[in-house]
């Protein structure tokens, strides 16, 4: 180790950021672990995880419907969202000619950049009214998942399309001096690198569709049920805290941050199971 | 000066106003105005907290308080009923808001009404239903009408709009219709007025229910919902006024002791005559004075 002032500043500074930043997710745990405790107390961990009927003002507490809500919304808005992303940096990253992909990723990161109530404003007054004429009541499991697709796409799109830039043009014309076509190229070369984009993308799609709250809760319905099929109304746990916490008191406050932690949990699930399906493989494709 | 603070914290429009960078921005422009308050010293300030259906009237009369005192500062925060109840009882707000009645376990409280808010059912402008009597209303609610032709709309499913549990525009429905929350078979769920207002715009086969303040001056700046009369009676702000319209609250504020200086001036002002032009623009009703 080096000992230059710089260095030694730049040691204390860093080890500084992660205290703190490690310190600022211990209190929020710790914040959320005590408001749910009472909540544990009264109702129990089988009244939350044991039932899907959720009335909380009569004691019913089952957040079962609510998980399946969020798990159902991340995944279908991930499933529309990997496919275009994906897509679409492939096509600025590697099929367009220069100035067309400068074009393209400049519009996919404007897309990228629209908050998100702006984007849930435009799934109640654009996608709702649609899906409510083809299929009533419109607010449903569906909705949200277009919603949440159109906020994650650019996502998918931007990573995986500085994934494929990292590709220099000294391997693309390697290619093409063994006599590869340029789709030959493709499969050798941008493929394992689009693969690992791919991962790496929908691994923050995925934060950031499990995150979000305001769009979903404007365009799902947010009926507690668990839904029979895509044109069902659902809530997502977020969207339950969201609606009910600024009235509720007592258990039923607690109750909320009982869904707080369950949500915590229901990411910490998804991300470690992710992390294992992304596991380092040798090809060097899994760096999340 | 709180104009500037104002402006300051208001989140633009334009820009994701969730963005970490934005708010720091604005925590460092505000630290020399805060600097110059406390050095002044010369500002009081009045937190009030609590209901969304009172907030608007409150912030309006705030506003004009502010005119007429240029070194009082007034926050105006909602966050339901209940919030206003609990922050007026530990002292964190001023003065605490609530659309509802003291409840008997609140003495320690006094409400003092500064207007008055009907609970209107809408359906969307291009439904041609125009009244529903008592027991329709239950049967589209409890789901056992299932379509409008049955009280003399189109042939199409009906979408119940219900509000999110806890909040008392939903327990004020509730009580009046004789109905416990899990009788409601909702097809959609929201939270403030405003959401349920654009939801039954966005949807010909939409119900709700929903402050008629917030309705009529929606339907009046062209939002296709339209206020349905109950019983025959048709939902004006005139009925609401001579109590005839059967589900309505009191908007109040509610303090804790007696309150004194600019809290007393506050409540003073929200009281008098002169804010009725302010209660009719927001489409309430000024109490009986």
């Amino acid at each position: 180790m080096s000992r230059r002032p710089a260095d030694a500043f730049l040691r204390v500074a860093s080890i500084t950021s992660v205290a703190l930043a490690g310190l600022i997710l211990v209190a929020v745990v710790g914040v959320i672990v005590a408001g749910a405790l009472p909540g544990l107390r009264t109702f129990g961990p089988w009244g939350f995880l044991g039932s899907a009927i959720w009335h909380p003002s009569s004691g019913q507490v089952g957040a079962l419907a609510m998980v399946v809500g969020t798990i159902g919304v991340t995944g279908l808005a991930l499933l529309i969202a990997v496919p275009l992303g994906g897509l679409t940096g492939l096509a600025s990253g590697w099929l367009l000619p220069r100035g067309l992909a400068g074009l393209l990723r400049l519009v996919v990161m404007l897309a990228s950049g629209l908050p998100s109530i702006v984007v849930g404003l435009w799934g109640l007054t654009a996608v709702v009214p649609i899906l409510a004429q083809w299929h009533p009541p419109g607010a449903s499991l569906l909705a949200a998942g277009l919603v949440l697709a159109m906020m994650t796409v650019p996502t998918v799109a931007l990573i995986v399309d500085s994934a494929l830039r990292t590709i220099d043009q000294q391997q693309r014309q390697a290619t093409a001096a063994l006599g590869l076509s340029s789709w030959g190229a493709l499969a050798a070369v941008g493929l394992p690198t689009l693969r690992g984009g791919l991962l790496t993308g929908g691994v923050l799609a995925t934060t950031r569709a499990l995150g979000e709250t305001m769009a979903v809760l404007l365009v799902a319905g947010n009926v507690v049920q668990v839904p029979g099929s895509i044109f069902d109304p659902v809530r997502t746990l977020t969207a339950g805290i969201a609606l009910e916490m600024a009235y509720a008191t007592g258990d039923h406050r607690a109750a909320l941050f009982v869904l707080g932690l369950i949500a915590l949990m229901v990411v910490m699930a998804l991300l470690l199971t992710l992390r294992w399906l992304v596991r380092d493989d040798g090809t060097g494709a899994g760096y999340v | 000066m709180h104009i500037w603070v104002r402006m300051l914290l208001t989140p633009v429009p334009t820009l994701n106003s969730d963005h970490p960078m934005l708010n720091l921005f604005r925590l460092c422009a505000l630290i020399p105005l805060v600097l110059a308050s406390a050095a002044s010293g010369a500002e009081t300030r009045l937190t009030l907290t609590g209901s969304s259906s009172v907030g608007p009237l409150a912030a309006e009369i705030a506003r004009r308080y502010e005119v007429a005192h240029a070194d009082v500062r007034i926050d105006v925060q909602t966050g339901g009923s209940s919030r206003g109840v609990t922050d007026a009882l530990s002292g964190r707000a001023d003065i605490g808001m609530a659309s509802r009645a003291l409840k008997p376990e609140e003495k320690d409280l006094t409400a003092v009404t500064i207007a008055l808010d009907g609970i209107t059912i809408i359906i969307h402008r291009d439904n041609p239903v125009r009244n529903l009597t008592r027991d329709q209303v239950i049967a589209l609610f409890t789901g056992k009408t299932v379509s409008w032709s049955a009280v003399g709309g189109p042939d199409r499913p009906v979408v119940v709009v219900n509000k999110a549990e806890g909040r008392s525009t939903l327990e004020l429905f509730l009580h009046h219709f004789g109905l416990k929350a899990e009788q409601i078979k909702a097809s959609v769920v929201i939270g403030d007025n405003a959401q349920g207002i654009k939801t039954v715009a966005g949807n010909p086969d939409a119900i709700g229910y929903v402050s008629m303040g917030a309705a009529q001056t929606d339907a009046d700046a062209g939002v296709p919902v339209r206020l349905v009369s109950l019983d025959g009676l048709a939902p004006t702000v005139a009925a609401v006024g001579d109590r005839t319209w059967p589900i309505s609250r009191p908007l109040n504020l509610v303090i804790k002791g007696e309150p004194n200086g600019h809290a007393a001036g506050f409540i003073a002002l929200a009281r008098s005559a002169q804010v009725n032009d302010l209660i009719l623009d927001l489409a309430l009703v000024p109490p009986p004075r």
